[in-house]
């Protein structure tokens, strides 16, 4: 199986701390990480060749800092890594984004052959849109299946395990297909040492908008629909009442008066 | 702009499946409302399902003006090609001004699809839906970064304008009887081989007949547990509240509770009346699943716990004790 994985290098949105005078957020100093989901998605992928041999291919859009996150998927058994890093792709909305991936995912497949599955994260932990997966699906004209948990490939039929409301259904899904990937009951593996050292010393290829043909209006602002106007930081109000009586008793007390007065209940 | 004039009215997607509608569906016609009525244009609720003109019916008597319903055996359950394929022909036979999808697993998932298709900016996942009447585009707020930054966003040179938006955070409009208005029926042709999924086996893992997005009272259970026998506490505080039971991503990893049961960041997110958090501390990622949620009350041991930073109410206890004396005192409560 061929197969692509989109990942995107994140802020660890766990350490990220507001500052008080300002009230932005506080970038400066927190930890750059492989989207999480993008792991669950690269761990399935590697399990999947492991299985039926093939290759794993990553590909990251971002500045020229995102190949630390690429060295780390080959230190878990992707084979090769492309970054597409270009000033032209700054500002870019899930729109444009999902247009660059998929302009180089059709570059990457006349060099490589076709991918069988391209997969993604289901939505990045800072943007949290989950629309790039789709949308690289729409432009590849591909069939899709999201919040996948699992693949199994039986007699040539690709299943993907999906959630929904109530549990999972077993989708059949005709391929080449676009899979986006949420937490998984397999945990990404650890690199090892001599997995880490291999993937520190490899190059990565930085792929711009000269290395293809791209349309450029198409890329970045310019080929974005959506604008973001104004961000901030939530207000969020502290007018919770805790609290503590001497026994769990009174406490439940006070709590249901609180709620009986207050027409909660 | 002038390529924009043509594309008028307000969509809903209500999305159904087994013949049922989703909640959040008639929930976007109080938003749809407040923008049709701005721009003057008319509120279309827009729903493909399995025999429901009856959820068509009840649309219209939320307020919807008009209605446009396909019925076909093939949207009993949801396929991305079937719906997709279907809004698409009906965006391009009618070119909506606005549309507002449930940000659903399903909304979630073909909504990225049409717009894409559509070359037009979709806001997911949206909290707030106002309109600017500098620029005339529907401002549409959402949260990123797990809930620590809010953005306002906009689509100012293409319509249709489109946004999906969470679960509870509207209300569902009064509902009036007497309410007028049209239903259309559409009907395509839409052939199997354009279907490119296919269910092969449905595994249900919640037992409750309510639904987590749908329930009205959530009660949630996480590491204060301490084993998976104690989500007893949980559910029989949930049924004597007529809840749902709810838990945190820890009470899952753990195996103390199907994933289907979770709530937050990668579970479900949910809105209800009454969100009851015991023994969860309230990790961002949890908080980011339900603080959209009316009224959150919180019972952990550590007043420290961050859940207290949301919570409305909380009690600073032991669970076990807490709990048991609840459900006494609720019960007393009901039959006062």
């Amino acid at each position: 199986m061929n197969i692509l994985v989109c990942i995107k290098q994140v802020p660890d949105t766990t350490e990220i701390k507001i500052n008080p005078v300002t009230n932005t957020l506080m970038r400066e100093g927190v930890a750059s990480i492989v989207n999480p989901f993008d792991s669950y998605a690269l761990e399935l992928a590697v399990r999947l060749k492991e299985k039926q041999g093939g290759k794993v291919t990553v590909i990251s859009m971002g500045p020229p800092q995102a190949k630390v996150a690429l060295k780390e998927c080959l230190s878990v058994g992707a084979e090769e890594a492309y970054l597409l890093s270009d000033r032209a792709f700054g500002g870019s909305d899930t729109l444009a984004t999902s247009y660059i991936l998929s302009s180089f995912i059709k570059h990457l497949e006349k060099e490589n052959g076709k991918f069988d599955l391209v997969m993604c994260g289901k939505q990045a932990i800072d943007g949290d849109t989950g629309q790039v997966g789709p949308e690289i699906a729409e432009h590849l004209g591909l069939a899709q299946v999201t919040y996948a948990t699992d693949i199994k490939v039986e007699d040539d039929k690709t299943l993907i395990k999906r959630e929904n409301d109530q549990g999972y259904d077993w989708i059949q899904v005709l391929t080449p297909a676009v899979i986006t990937v949420t937490k998984s009951v397999f945990e990404p593996r650890y690199a090892t040492l001599k997995s880490k050292i291999a993937a520190n010393k490899a190059e990565i290829e930085v792929l711009n908008t000269e290395s293809i043909d791209i349309d450029l209006e198409k890329c970045g602002l310019k080929g974005s629909a959506t604008k973001v106007m104004k961000s901030y930081t939530p207000i969020k109000d502290n007018n919770g009442i805790v609290i503590k009586e001497e026994t769990a008793s009174a406490s439940v007390k006070s709590l249901m008066n609180l709620l009986v007065d207050n027409k909660v209940i | 702009m002038s390529a924009n004039l043509e594309h008028k009215n307000v969509w809903v997607f209500i999305e159904t499946e087994y013949g049922k509608e989703k909640k959040v569906g008639f929930e976007l016609l109080t938003p749809g409302r407040k923008i049709a009525d701005t721009l003057n244009q008319e509120l279309v609720a827009v729903m493909f399902g399995k025999d429901i003109k009856n959820i068509a019916k009840e649309a219209i008597s939320y307020g919807a003006d008009k209605v446009i319903l396909v019925e076909d055996p093939i949207f009993e359950r949801y396929s991305t090609d079937a719906v997709t394929n279907t809004f698409m022909n009906l965006v391009d036979k009618y070119k909506p001004n606005t549309i507002f999808i449930g940000a659903t697993i399903n909304g979630r998932d073909f909504g990225p699809r049409v717009a894409c298709r559509l070359g037009t900016g979709l806001t997911a996942d949206c909290t707030e839906i106002s309109y600017d009447s500098e620029t005339n585009n529907v401002k549409w707020t959402r949260p990123a970064f797990g809930g620590n930054l809010m953005a306002d966003i906009e689509c100012p040179n293409i319509r249709p304008q489109m946004g999906t938006v969470r679960p509870g955070v509207y209300k569902k409009p009064l509902k009036q009887e007497n309410n007028k208005g049209e239903i259309i029926e559409e009907k395509f042709d839409i052939p199997e081989d354009a279907i490119r999924t296919k269910i092969v086996e449905t595994i249900k893992e919640i037992s409750e007949d309510i639904n987590l997005e749908e329930a009205e009272i959530i009660v949630s259970g996480g590491r204060g547990l301490g084993k998976a026998e104690n989500f007893s506490y949980i559910r029989d505080l949930a049924s004597a509240l007529g809840g749902a039971v709810g838990s945190s991503r820890a009470a899952v990893d753990s195996g103390w509770i199907p994933h289907a049961h979770q709530v937050g960041q990668t579970g479900k997110t949910v809105a209800p009346k009454i969100y009851i958090a015991c023994g969860i501390s309230g990790a961002i990622q949890h908080l980011a699943g339900m603080s959209g949620s009316d009224v959150i009350i919180a019972i952990n041991k550590d007043k420290d716990a961050p859940i207290f930073e949301v919570a409305h109410y909380g009690i600073v206890g032991d669970l076990f004790e807490v709990i048991p004396v609840f459900i006494k005192e609720i019960e007393k409560y009901k039959n006062s």
